[in-house]
């Protein structure tokens, strides 16, 4: 495989998983703002913007922070390098450069996505912002179905292998975000408006069910925390993004017929989290924590691009 | 305006009769109402549309993308006028190849004096510097898309001949797909050639002359500008339907005049690439410097017989408007025959003769910049303003040897569905034809670009015309589509989609 069409099956993969991520993030967040008998207003969006990195580019803008300009600006802000517009026409640049890498409906699915946010210019009430979002989302899973149906080759490990990086940065940004945000003064930890954040996180990651099963008990911070660092059989937490991460190397390894420096690291990775205890990560503190993951995993994306010649 | 009535393909020149081996098409268009054919056009034009089938015209910002229109309505061909224009292409085309052969080589046709050696040896399309090679297999034109426009029953004509990088193969491929899944009846009614074995053969070509002692499994790429250029689309079809490499300049180097592709496992050597860059912009060690496009050294590699280039570099003598005009003369210079596809009749504004007469008429003729195409540089006499004759008489007496004039062809027209209904338009029929080690192979099949705006001759899709699935009919069992699949007296309802 070419290593321009490899990086752009990657960035593919990362494109497409970011937008996704983001269209979630802002479903949870009306839904967390709309709980009406105890608004969340502002902070809410606030914390929206914080998890994505885009708070110092909204701010920029000048417009008022409210629930309908901070949906706008991560939906289609064009000056906004995260927005889903953005991510979706990233992923379709890429994507029309690699067309014979990617089968008719993978192709497919991303050109539809495009097309169908091209002519949006104006996200209106939240009630239709929705709507949009919605469609964004519908697209994205048919991306993922189009993607199970791909022959089994490297353009399928590319593509997972960016997914998968691209959901270990997501899940520690949101954890690292939403743990940190400020209580209401008077408000107790673990108290409702506690509580609606946690739920937020949980919906973010569509991880609410597998909550309960996975606890029989309820919404408890630490438990949380738990389930999307350590729990590997949650496809979005810390442990099963990495597990994945490995896999596809391993995969792409064995084609090749040989490993290198990113295998190694992502080998270390996953020991790290098999080895690690909630307990262990509160006592050194859990935002220190997620941001030495992010360090290692932009490492580990820099070695990635250097082991298959991205260039 | 004074274009004759002209021959229609379905309804030949009666008028309301189709002609007799056509009289299912007639029935269908009789009972299939222009609303359904609506819905069907518009439906196949959003399968494209979602597919990314685009066309980018330049210097049209706004529109970077567009889709080619489709128009629903076929045009057919019977069996007997598609074996004589077989047999008329392979005739051209093994004469364009031997043409090629000769100038690069001993140049036998120069020294006969069958055309004016310095309209060779000067052209810009000449390549001098390839003299006395030959391509790997003594194949220069590999791939050839011959333009043909019909003005009667028995009457059809080369227009042009395209020997560098032809498109618009895929149109004819994905024209047909959405031809079958939309009016499946059809082909019911007739016994159509399939067209989809192109990319088989295509492959087949390109393997066939790679390189000797380079194995059984040579590797084959097809390069391109990138997904900016205008026929991108095509590029990447027809890499992923044969199953190679869509590769851009930067993705390969030249290392001792051996091509190499970078791939994630290291270098992998390149045997055979079909280009899609011009000469201009392949190797900027050689031709424009000033590019970016291309890549460095691999004009060193091909002239050290390590690759094989698809069409060969210097092919664009075979189509330049000034060769054209000889194209009679060089068939059956090669041949030994008469030119079994004529030539339109052509004026060489470079001859003074030529150059009065079409100073003299332009309001009949079509004028051509030599080295123009997309419809660019055209003048259409009839249809032209007063201010437009006036530039093109200056721009004539200035520079006459770029200028070629041929008379107002009343091109065939076939039925096409319209905003006022099904109206007949005007069409021209460009089929592709592959040369490899072992010979000239044509596919049954072809673009037909129509010109749809009412009267109009100018079909280019740069200027607006649309395309049409190019039936062509054949009696024979191996030419046949298989039997469809499915229950026993299962009719309509439930069948494949």
């Amino acid at each position: 495989m070419l290593s321009r069409t490899a990086a752009s099956l990657y960035w593919i993969g990362r494109y497409v998983e970011r937008a996704e991520f983001t269209a979630r993030l802002i479903e949870a967040t009306v839904r967390l703002d709309a709980l009406s008998a105890r608004p969340a207003g502002a902070t809410a969006w606030e914390s929206a913007l914080l998890v994505v990195a885009a708070d110092q580019g909204f701010a920029a803008t000048g417009v008022e922070l409210n629930p309908r300009n901070v949906s706008a600006y991560l939906t289609l802000a064009v000056n906004n390098p995260s927005s889903i517009r953005s991510c979706l026409d990233a992923a379709r640049w890429n994507a029309k450069s690699v067309r014979t890498a990617l089968t008719r409906d993978a192709w497919e699915t991303i050109n539809r996505a495009w097309l169908g946010l091209r002519n949006v210019t104006d996200m209106g009430d939240l009630r239709s912002a929705l709507a949009v979002i919605e469609k964004i989302r519908a697209e994205t899973r048919g991306f993922e179905g189009a993607l199970h149906r791909m022959l089994r080759n490297e353009a399928y490990a590319f593509l997972g292998l960016g997914a998968a990086m691209e959901r270990a940065d997501n899940t520690a940004r949101l954890i690292d975000v939403k743990y940190h945000l400020l209580l209401p003064e008077g408000e107790q930890v673990g108290g409702v408006i506690d509580r609606d954040q946690w739920t937020t996180i949980l919906h973010t990651v569509s991880a609410n069910t597998a909550y309960r099963w996975l606890y029989h008990d309820e919404l408890k911070p630490w438990l949380v925390t738990d389930m999307l660092i350590l729990k590997s059989e949650l496809p979005r937490s810390l442990a099963g993004s990495a597990d994945e991460v490995l896999g596809h190397l391993a995969f792409i390894g064995r084609r090749l017929g040989r490993q290198g420096e990113a295998d190694r690291l992502a080998r270390q990775r996953q020991a790290m989290l098999a080895r690690t205890s909630i307990d262990s990560v509160f006592q050194q503190g859990l935002h220190e924590y997620l941001e030495a993951f992010l360090v290692e995993n932009a490492r580990l994306d820099r070695t990635i691009a250097a082991q298959f010649r991205f260039g | 305006m004074s274009v004759p009535t002209a021959f229609d393909e379905i309804f030949g020149n009666s008028g309301d009769q189709p002609r007799a081996e056509f009289a299912a098409l007639g029935a269908w268009l009789e009972e299939t109402p222009d609303s359904e054919l609506d819905r069907r056009q518009q439906a196949a034009e959003a399968a494209f549309r979602q597919l990314g089938i685009t066309f980018a015209v330049y210097g049209n910002d706004d529109s970077a993308e567009r889709i080619i229109p489709f128009d629903i309505v076929p045009r057919i061909f019977t069996a007997t006028e598609w074996s004589r224009l077989k047999e008329g292409l392979v005739q051209r085309v093994e004469a364009i190849n031997a043409f090629l052969a000769d100038i690069y080589g001993e140049r036998k046709i120069l020294a006969d004096g069958v055309l004016p050696q310095e309209l060779v040896l000067a052209n810009p399309q000449f390549r001098g510097f390839l003299s006395g090679q030959k391509p790997p297999h003594g194949v220069f034109a590999h791939i050839c898309g011959i333009d043909l426009v019909r003005t009667g029953a028995d009457e059809f004509w080369v227009l042009e001949d395209n020997a560098r990088t032809p498109s618009g193969v895929s149109y004819m491929l994905e024209n047909r797909e959405a031809m079958l899944r939309l009016c499946p009846e059809l082909f019911h009614r007739f016994n159509v050639c399939p067209v989809d074995r192109y990319p088989d053969q295509l492959r087949d070509t390109l393997r066939s002359v790679a390189p000797r002692g380079r194995g059984s499994e040579p590797v084959c790429v097809l390069l391109t500008p990138g997904h900016f250029n205008s026929a991108f689309y095509e590029h990447s079809f027809l890499a992923d339907s044969m199953g190679v490499e869509l590769v851009e300049p930067a993705d390969l180097e030249v290392d001792d005049d051996i091509v190499w592709m970078r791939t994630i496992d290291g270098r992998v050597r390149v045997d055979v690439i079909y280009r899609r860059i011009d000469d201009d912009y392949i190797d900027p060690l050689v031709f424009r410097p000033d590019s970016l496009l291309g890549v460095p050294g691999l004009i060193a590699a091909y002239l050290a017989g390590n690759v094989a280039l698809v069409n060969a570099p210097g092919t664009g003598i075979a189509d330049d408007k000034a060769i054209y005009s000889y194209m009679p003369e060089i068939v059956k210079y090669y041949s030994g025959g008469e030119a079994k596809l004529p030539n339109v009749e052509t004026y060489r504004c470079r001859e003074p003769g030529a150059l009065q007469y079409t100073l003299d008429n332009l309001e009949k003729l079509v004028v051509k910049l030599v080295d123009g195409s997309g419809g660019y540089g055209m003048l259409v006499g009839p249809t032209a303003t007063r201010a437009q004759i006036e530039d093109f008489r200056a721009a004539l007496k200035a520079e006459p040897h770029r200028y070629i004039a041929q008379p107002t062809l009343a091109l065939s027209t076939v039925p096409t569905l319209t905003e006022k209904g099904i109206a007949p338009r005007h069409v021209d029929f460009r089929p592709f034809v592959l040369t490899g080690s072992d010979g000239v192979h044509i596919v049954p099949g072809g673009l037909t670009r129509v010109a749809l705006k009412e009267g109009s001759l100018v079909v280019n899709s740069s200027q607006g015309g649309g395309t049409k699935d190019s039936l062509i009919l054949s009696d024979t069992p191996e030419c046949l589509l298989p039997p469809r699949g499915g229950q026993s007296q299962s009719q309509g309802q439930g069948g494949q989609g």
